[in-house]
């Protein structure tokens, strides 16, 4: 099994705007929406070399959401970049109608997602955006974990055909994927390996889920690693392959245990495998001011406490 | 060129299947539905540009986007005399398993309805998203859009109204429809809208106004006139007075029609006050 290096550190939002770079110039259907937020969702290469296809709306999210929809009749692919906390909660209604139900186009972009947006605090960091996304029928919701897979599902959802909520975060986070690995909506990946636990990890949590399964190896615990970027559609088949093996899992996401991954893969496994599972996520409750490795550390989202869970839900196994 | 008397007599078929549409599932929205009705049948007649057949991107031809969903029975029983889908199809109006939703969808695929629309405020906002479409794909016909007054106390409305004006989309003809009620009761009550002509002229719009926008010829000609304004760097108001339950008296100048179909009794009243031109569905 291939073993995973740290390639440096980069941001996730950076392989968006690396990724719509790339739609910019080979796919002139591509257009780009922001509220104000241009540098933060690294949309400027895209905008500098395609400034007719660029649209700044302002503080207006609501507004920008049903532009985006409105673009699409005419055969425009819009994707839209603001923060996941005003990608989703802000515009929950304007996404559910004039996108959602009317099955639009639409590739809804949305950086600092989770607790690591930081310093800003609880106003911004939304750990409420997985669940509010996939309980929309037909919404493709997507979390890749670092830049290079952040970059490939950008461009994988432009040849998608129906409406994409893309999560993606703030800071600079190992950068491990292969460069050139083909992104395929849906379709867990193996990472690692293992005989006695399945951690389930997504976004900023997959890095974290390897190196806890690298010290659970030192300490004789076999844990396999899957990478399931597209909480929804959920890779059954793969969750269901892999629990059959190992008994149990540990779902890991920088999310509220409410909504979240760990809400789809326990309906997956109460219905067709019932098993232990453990859950690293947030425990009902909003964020804080901090920087993003203190907050990973109380909140209960980093290495360490994937550890912790894998040891809980082994006990549990008969 | 439709002659006027067929599009009154268009107007007063439309009137017949719209309370005969909410007669028959004891439910609907008949007032700002007859209170649209000559802007509607003008609108599909005369005013716009439409190819024949139906397709999502309507590129190369004119686009209309209905904001105030609520009024589905006038915009359905347009679509279907305009030969969008079979006239017989009004019979389904929001009974089970039918095309014609309670209020305007695209999900089960009825022709001529381009996005949902129910929840307001949100039909200008991809009314703007449609147009920018039109001016990237070099389409030179326009967008149309019709929104409530009521509708006018969303915020969304004002962010879109702001946009239009600031990025220059002036090939969008937004129509508000100016009846001065809603469920609640006169707007001017419920969320007083102060003058609405001055407001979006505040926001950089050239205005037009209609007076007597139950009157087909003032409708054509004032409508005549907004696309002559198009073009120009702004986009296009029309402050459209309408008199909500218009054509059936005891429905006109009052909210209590809103959302209420009217009973038996009622029904042959108002079918009594508009003569069956077309035949009914």
């Amino acid at each position: 099994m291939k073993k995973y290096t740290d390639q440096g550190k980069q941001d996730t939002r950076s392989g968006f705007g690396a990724g719509l770079a790339e739609l910019g110039r080979t796919n002139p259907k591509v257009v780009a929406l922001c509220a104000d937020l241009v540098g933060s969702l690294k949309m400027d290469e895209f905008i500098s070399e395609n400034p007719g296809r660029f649209f700044q709306v302002g503080i207006a999210e609501a507004n920008m959401m049903g532009i985006a929809a409105g673009l699409t009749i005419g055969g425009y692919i819009p994707f839209t970049g603001t923060f996941a906390n005003f990608s989703t909660g802000r515009v929950y209604d304007q996404i559910r109608q004039s996108i959602a139900y009317s099955e639009k186009n639409v590739k809804i972009c949305a950086s600092h997602a989770g607790i690591t947006l930081g310093e800003d605090g609880a106003t911004h960091q939304i750990l409420e955006d997985i669940g509010l996304m996939k309980m929309l029928p037909g919404m493709v919701v997507i979390n890749p974990c670092d830049y290079n897979q952040t970059r490939a599902a950008t461009l994988a959802i432009a040849v998608h055909q129906g409406p994409v909520y893309l999560r993606f975060g703030r800071p600079k986070v190992p950068n491990f994927t292969p460069k050139d690995q083909p992104f395929e909506i849906g379709k867990a990946l193996l990472l690692q390996e293992g005989s006695d636990v399945t951690i389930v990890a997504t976004g900023h949590l997959v890095w974290e889920a390897l190196v806890a399964a690298e010290n659970l190896e030192a300490r004789g615990v076999s844990a396999e690693v899957i990478n399931i970027h597209t909480i929804k559609p959920l890779d059954e088949a793969a969750l269901l392959k892999s629990v059959a093996k190992t008994g149990c899992v540990v779902t890991a996401e920088e999310h509220n245990y409410w909504g979240g991954l760990g809400e789809s893969v326990a309906r997956v496994l109460t219905t067709h495998l019932p098993a232990p599972q453990e859950f690293v996520a947030t425990r009902d409750t909003f964020g804080e001011s901090g920087t993003p490795d203190q907050l990973m550390e109380k909140y209960g989202l980093n290495n360490k406490a994937i550890e912790k869970a894998v040891l809980r839900v082994m006990e549990k196994k008969s | 060129m439709a002659e006027l008397k067929d599009l009154e007599a268009l107007v007063s078929q439309v009137r017949r299947d719209i309370v005969r549409m909410v007669h028959a599932v004891d439910s609907g929205h008949p007032g700002g539905s007859l209170g649209c009705t000559e802007f509607l049948v003008a609108l599909f007649n005369q005013v716009m540009e439409m190819r024949d057949t139906f397709d999502m991107d309507g590129i190369g031809e004119d686009l209309f986007f209905l904001s105030n969903g609520h009024i589905s029975p006038v915009y359905y029983s347009v679509l279907a005399r305009r030969g969008f889908f079979p006239l017989e199809e009004l019979r389904t109006f929001r009974k089970i398993n039918s095309r014609l939703q309670g209020h305007p969808a695209t999900h089960e695929g009825l022709p001529g309805i381009r996005i949902a629309s129910g929840s307001l405020g949100q039909g200008m906002s991809v009314a703007l998203g449609a147009a920018l479409a039109k001016k990237l794909n070099g389409d030179p016909h326009l967008v149309y859009s019709l929104h409530g007054d009521g509708e006018l106390q969303e915020g969304q409305i004002w962010e879109a109204a702001m946009f239009a004006a600031g990025r220059k989309v002036d090939n969008l003809i937004a129509t508000i429809d100016r009846n001065g009620q809603q469920i609640d009761g006169p707007t001017e009550t419920v969320m007083p809208l102060g003058d609405v002509r001055e407001k979006f002229e505040a926001f950089g719009w050239d205005v037009l106004s209609l007076k007597e926008g139950n009157d087909l010829q003032a409708i054509l000609q004032t409508m005549e006139a907004a696309k002559k304004r198009t073009g120009k760097g702004k986009p296009v108001a029309v402050i459209m007075e309408t008199v909500m339950g218009h054509g059936v008296d005891y429905m006109m100048h009052t909210h209590a029609w809103h959302g209420k179909a009217p009973n038996d009794e009622q029904l042959q009243r108002a079918l009594a006050q508009n003569p069956e031109t077309l035949g009914d569905y």
